[in-house]
């Protein structure tokens, strides 16, 4: 049964709804839908300049990871962070493995580096060159009682395994009635653009696996975030994609508590308090909302903005976004992955059905283009920290 | 039952012949293994018409009374009393597929070495000088990505032979698809400095528009697929182009390039499978560089390489030194014959060294030693068929010093020729999405136009607002 509110908004769209909204919008010379962006810059949460922009396959890193002592904090990029996250569940679960391509030498992008020289090759081990593989080994070892952490090198990759994931993964408890699961199954994948990745080591593809029953999504915007997150998914008791957003690898720095922590997945946070537009995303773009939010909160007529990091999306916090909207009333959600039928879609969906009466503007999505990650225009196809202003004021003023 | 069971067998063999050739008398020949050049394996005859007397019969796998045979569905296997598994670990000292070669690592002939389709002199000379411009544009090019001139390259350094030979044994409309590290094939096909550089600075002259990473080429002119960088992908495209080409009578071959990390991946299976079974004329080139990035070899697979997965497919298989042009080219002609005459697919496995780093983002130092390094990088393939050269008179020191000055020369102009041609306008971003652009591409399109006038500081430097 379709809800009411469902019915409500489906009916008040058409009766008073898009158009009114476009040509509002374009009246303000920035149709907010589909305003455009700004580069985006480097952006870390405390030390911006950390590192030069990443290399698309390889990352190198001058620091490599040391454990820290117990209680103690250090400042780590976010890098380190899932580092320092693996090397504590390799430790506190001697059925866990770490295992992908190329992550015996430490990975393309360090994440892996140490492991194997402390936890051996048994338990920390190269794959061969098969991401079916990998995954379709994962579930196996998963379903055997232990914990796999499987890293594929890029999201982009991730695709030859989607039929593990969706098919298997995803289906193993509910297709057995609960006698199989697979339940110690997180699979890991940088993703997000970098500036110069094109085509296929740029992507974003969190929606396609938030939109399959029985997977978990995650994706981290910063180091502490990213070592609880991931510790987190390592322990739920259902298979996790977790998606590490690689700009953020070595540009995001802060500091990570020492030790073992989780951070509850399905839990949103919200990173600055606002009282006129909910900004609402995930990973490395939840940097630029708070960028976009902080030049809002600085303009002539200044606008306050809400930061809402969504950490997991499924199943993502609708309640701590709803409850935001029913306090701004405005609705702008962000992300890279293109604009039609990622998941954007779902948050603006949902919230236009619980939050319809409170409602002062559309519930906007700014977004990647829907064309494939093109090398020479990235910084025009990223949802940059202008295009995200240039749609705060739309919603504000609309 | 048997009765039953026949039938339907003969019917499976008619399948399996009318797949595998046109006419019958084109069936027939598939009977017999192949023996051409050195091909080992053989399987393109019908597992249904395999007699107890074929090469792959039961001696192999040692059984005693090979006159007893099972019915099974598709033939018949030969019946065993012993109780033996083959192959595994309890067999290390199984014999290697040895490796073809003609030239000995100094460029000598090798007494013997049987060439049945040799290079002419003015052939080798092109070889040579082809793999030598190749190595010239892999050291610029390189430097020029290393000074920050575009984002990303790839060197083939130590596999110049086994690309620039076998682009030599195919015919120039032979459709390839390349994996990355092969545009030693472009480059003997005519593909100019300028069009790779072109490519590498993504500007409006290239014909992908700069919306791929460099290196990732391709040419309709020149029959190369663009590269795309998903790994093994393209090995089925093709085995389908192949078929295509056995469709309407070409005398073309499909061909598909890949490294040793790439046969792990499903694709390479499914790809040479499709190509035994539906008989489609694909040559398969893999390049055995040693590594996968990171990840040697013999962390890759436990079998005897790659080629040795070819015959029990059903696919004539080959192992060649890939350090050696002159092997290379008797291997790739060969096959292509094989290929051409039998309409079945031909796997030829190139032994060499990646002398590189895997690209400019790899530091391999990590991961292997300088010791292992220098030790292969010595045995440079352009060296060995350029001694072999000298030895014959066909080359000399000062043509090598022109040609080498000369290659730098038109590498660094093309450039920076390349650097100064604008970009691809921004409209053209949103083009070839689909044929035409739906009405939601025009909006986002125009809205990206507006936008980027209205901030100009963020349009990347030489993009036209168009
Ligand atoms: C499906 C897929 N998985 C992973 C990668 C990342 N990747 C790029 S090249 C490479 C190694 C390939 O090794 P190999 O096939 O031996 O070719 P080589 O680089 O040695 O020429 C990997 C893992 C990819 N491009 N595609
Ligand atoms: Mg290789």
């Amino acid at each position: 049964m379709l809800p009411f509110a469902a019915l409500a908004s489906l009916r008040g769209i058409a009766a008073r709804g898009g158009l009114r909204a476009a040509s509002a919008a374009s009246a303000l010379g920035a149709p907010a839908a589909s305003a455009w962006a700004a580069p985006r810059r480097a952006v870390g949460t405390s030390a911006p300049a950390a590192a030069a922009a990443s290399a698309p396959e390889h990352q190198q890193s001058a620091e490599e990871p040391r454990l820290p002592q117990r209680g103690e904090a250090r400042k780590l990029n976010l890098c380190s962070a899932v580092n320092e996250a693996l090397h504590v569940a390799l430790e506190a679960d001697d059925s866990a493995c770490v295992f992908g391509e190329d992550v015996a030498f430490g990975g393309v992008f360090r994440a892996t580096v140490g492991l194997q020289e402390r936890f051996g090759a048994e338990r920390v081990f190269n794959t061969p060159l098969s991401e079916q593989g990998i995954v379709g080994f994962g579930i196996g070892l998963a379903a055997a009682g232990g914990t796999a952490i499987a890293e594929i090198q890029f999201a982009d990759y991730i695709f030859p395994a989607f039929d593990q994931l969706v098919n298997e993964a995803a289906k193993m408890r509910y297709r057995s009635g609960g006698l199989f699961s697979c339940s110690g199954l997180t699979v890991r994948a940088p993703c997000g653009a970098v500036g110069h990745g094109g085509h296929y080591h740029s992507q974003s593809p969190e929606s396609y696996f938030a939109a399959v029953p029985g997977l978990k999504v995650v994706m981290p915007s910063s180091p502490a975030e990213a070592k609880g997150l991931l510790l987190a998914c390592i322990r739920e008791p259902d298979p996790c994609v977790f998606f590490e957003p690689k700009m953020l690898y070595r540009t995001a720095v802060e500091d990570v508590p020492a030790g073992d922590y989780t951070i509850p997945l399905g839990v949103a946070r919200t990173l600055s308090e606002g009282s006129d537009v909910t900004l609402v995303g995930w990973g490395a773009q939840v940097l630029v909302l708070a960028q976009a939010a902080k030049a809002a909160a600085a303009l002539p007529r200044p606008i306050s903005c809400e930061v809402i990091d969504l950490r997991t999306l499924m199943p993502w916090d609708a309640k701590a976004v709803a409850a935001s909207v029913s306090k701004t009333g405005r609705l702008i959600v962000s992300h890279e992955a293109p604009l039609t039928g990622h998941f954007g879609a779902e948050i603006t969906a949902r919230i236009a059905e619980r939050c319809f009466a409170r409602l002062e503007a559309p519930p906007l999505r700014i977004c990647g283009a829907d064309t494939p990650f093109p090398l020479v225009y990235e910084p025009l196809y990223l949802p940059g920290v202008e295009r995200v202003l240039e749609a705060i004021k739309a919603s504000a003023e609309y | 039952m048997s009765l039953l069971l026949g039938s339907r067998f003969s019917l499976a063999a008619a399948g399996a012949l009318r797949a595998a050739g046109s006419s019958a008398a084109a069936a027939l020949t598939q009977l017999h293994c192949p023996s051409g050049a050195g091909v080992a394996g053989g399987g393109t005859a019908p597992s249904a018409a395999r007699s107890k007397s074929s090469s792959s019969g039961a001696g192999e796998f040692g059984c005693e009374d090979a006159a007893e045979t099972m019915e099974i569905p598709g033939g018949r296997i030969p019946v065993t009393r012993a109780l033996r598994f083959a192959g595994g670990p309890s067999e290390p000292d199984s014999p290697k597929m040895p490796c073809y070669r003609v030239l000995d690592p100094a460029g000598r002939l090798l007494p013997g070495a049987e060439q049945p389709h040799p290079p002419s002199g003015p052939e080798l000379v092109a070889l040579y000088e082809a793999m030598a411009r190749l190595q010239v544009m892999d050291t610029i090019f390189y430097e020029a990505q290393r000074q920050g001139r575009f984002s990303f390259y790839m060197t083939c350094a130590g596999e110049e032979a086994a690309i620039v030979g076998s682009a030599a044994g195919l015919d120039p409309q032979d459709q390839v698809f390349s994996q990355y590290r092969e545009h030693g094939v472009l480059l003997w096909r005519g593909f100019s400095f300028d069009d790779f550089a072109n490519q590498c600075y993504g500007n409006e002259l290239e014909p992908g528009k700069g919306r791929q990473m460099p290196i990732h080429y391709g040419s309709t002119r020149l029959a190369y697929h663009t590269v795309s960088s998903p790994l093994a992908t393209q090995l089925p495209h093709a085995v389908g182009t192949a078929y295509a080409l056995k469709l309407r009578r070409s005398p073309n071959v499909g061909v598909a390039y890949f490294g040793e990390g790439a046969s792990s991946e499903g694709d390479c299976h499914a790809a040479l499978n499709f190509a035994a079974v539906l008989g489609a004329p694909c040559l398969f080139i893999c390049r055995n560089n040693g590594y996968a990035i990171s990840t040697p070899s013999y962390e890759q697979y436990r079998g005897d390489g790659v080629a040795s997965r070819g015959p029990p497919l059903g696919v004539p298989s080959i192992r060649v030194d890939g350090g050696d042009a002159v092997a290379v080219v008797n291997a790739t002609r060969a096959a292509r014959a094989l290929a051409v005459r039998e309409g079945c697919p031909v796997l030829i496995e190139a032994m060499c060294y990646r002398s590189g780093h895997h690209s400019t983002s790899d530091d391999s130092s990590r991961y292997r030693t300088r010791e292992e390094m220098a030790e292969f990088r010595a045995r440079d393939p352009a060296v060995r068929l350029r001694q072999h050269l000298d030895a014959a008179g066909l080359w000399d020191a000062a043509r090598d010093a022109e040609l080498r000055r000369a290659a730098r020369v038109q590498a660094v102009a093309a450039l920076d020729a390349a650097a100064r041609v604008p970009k691809a306008p921004l409209s053209s971003a949103f083009e070839d999405v689909y044929k035409e652009a739906p009405w939601h591409i025009r909006e986002q399109r125009d809205a990206a136009l507006a936008f980027a006038r209205a901030h100009p500081h963020v349009v990347p430097q030489g993009v036209p607002l168009r």
